[in-house]
């Protein structure tokens, strides 16, 4: 009986994760093209996308290992851009208290934005559940999606220089940082955090080293994280609670 | 030995080191609250700017990468313009980051059949 529950929750992370294919496979080709148009091999790309996982942080790695940028700047860009990862391993850490540290240690690798998202809602929806099956859940989505990472990197990597410019391939990099911006401006706060980041970013893009990245990437978070606050605020007055 | 502070190109090893570094440092950042800390609650204030990490970070890296793309030297190309704008806008309107994708490409694909 454990052994056909186990299965199921395995099934059903696999079923979860079988969309996002059609994210991570493309991202992946995006991120082995960019990574040989840097200069890195084959084994490069591979190895960033093994090691890492985490599409965003890697091309931002490649992005400034292209301007020559010291080697704490690539690590301090990069790492920026996976603060969100902080975020996620604090939100799941009530769920999977009791798990053992091994299998806290394969879901934190693998702890990718789609991970992180189907578990959460999986696991605040189903409610009470032993942590083998949600370990097993996690390890069906992985065991669907990674694949595909690793393999869109190679196809990338390997055909990429055989692509010729006028399939504009350079703009797919922003483009796919775009489609992440997109579906995340879910309230005010959140756009205009967007917005001032943005803005910030150009108005000082000579900073040496991409401090133009960290100061108007920690802006933007103020400015979100403020406008939150005083939402709060109002919407406690509003109601007559004590804020 | 691999220099950290120094500016300069990257070849071989120094490659490895930055894949390995932030292999190690992404893992870290994962395996905080999950292995390290424990499931004690940050501070609200805290939560409430980790809460807009990803929707500043990815708009301060992308914006100059669209209005100054490096692959026209830095000139400002409106072709681009407006295909960031339609995968923005896709990607807001549905919430299906394919659908942003192929929206943001075709826009500059179909710009550059009629304008190019």
């Amino acid at each position: 009986m454990a052994f056909t529950t186990t299965k199921s929750a395995f099934w059903e992370g696999f079923r979860a994760g079988a969309p996002f294919l059609l994210v991570v496979t493309p991202f992946g080709i995006v991120f082995g093209v960019a990574a040989l148009d840097a200069g890195l091999n084959l084994a490069h790309a591979m190895g960033f996308s093994v090691v890492v996982i985490a599409g965003a942080a890697q091309l931002t790695a490649l992005s400034t290992m292209v301007d020559q940028s010291p080697f704490v700047i690539v690590i301090g860009a990069a790492l920026l851009v996976n603060l969100r990862m902080l975020m996620y391993s604090a939100s799941l850490a009530p769920h999977l208290r009791h798990m053992p540290t091994w299998q806290k240690a394969v879901t934190a690798f693998f702890l990718t934005d789609q991970v992180f998202a189907l578990s959460l809602q999986r696991f605040e929806t189903l409610g009470d559940e032993s942590v083998w099956r949600r370990f097993m859940f996690i390890v069906g989505i992985t065991t669907i999606m990674a694949p595909f990472w690793y393999l869109g990197t190679l196809i990338g990597a390997v055909v990429g220089q055989s692509i010729p410019p006028e399939f504009g391939l350079d703009f797919a990099v922003p483009v796919c940082f775009l489609s992440l911006i997109g579906p995340a401006l879910r309230t005010g706060p959140h756009a205009v955090a967007a917005l001032a980041a943005a803005i910030i970013a150009l108005l000082l893009r000579d900073l040496p080293w991409n401090l133009g990245l960290a100061v108007a990437s920690l802006a933007g978070m103020i400015v979100g994280a403020e406008l939150q606050r005083q939402a709060e605020r109002r919407a406690a007055a509003g109601t007559g609670g004590v804020a | 030995m691999i220099d950290f502070f120094g500016s300069g190109a990257y070849d071989g090893p120094r490659v490895w080191a930055v894949i390995v570094a932030l292999g190690i440092g992404t893992f870290l950042v994962r395996f905080s609250f999950l292995g390290i800390v424990g499931d004690r609650q940050l501070p609200a204030w805290v939560l409430r700017h980790l809460r807009y990490t990803a929707v500043a970070v990815i708009p301060a890296l992308v914006a100059p990468l669209v209005f100054f793309p490096a692959q026209t030297g830095g000139q400002t190309d409106p072709i681009r313009l407006v295909a960031a704008a339609a995968t923005l806008l896709t990607g807001w309107w549905t919430k299906n980051m394919l659908l942003s994708i192929i929206c943001g490409m075709g826009t500059l694909y179909l710009l550059r059949a009629v304008f190019g």
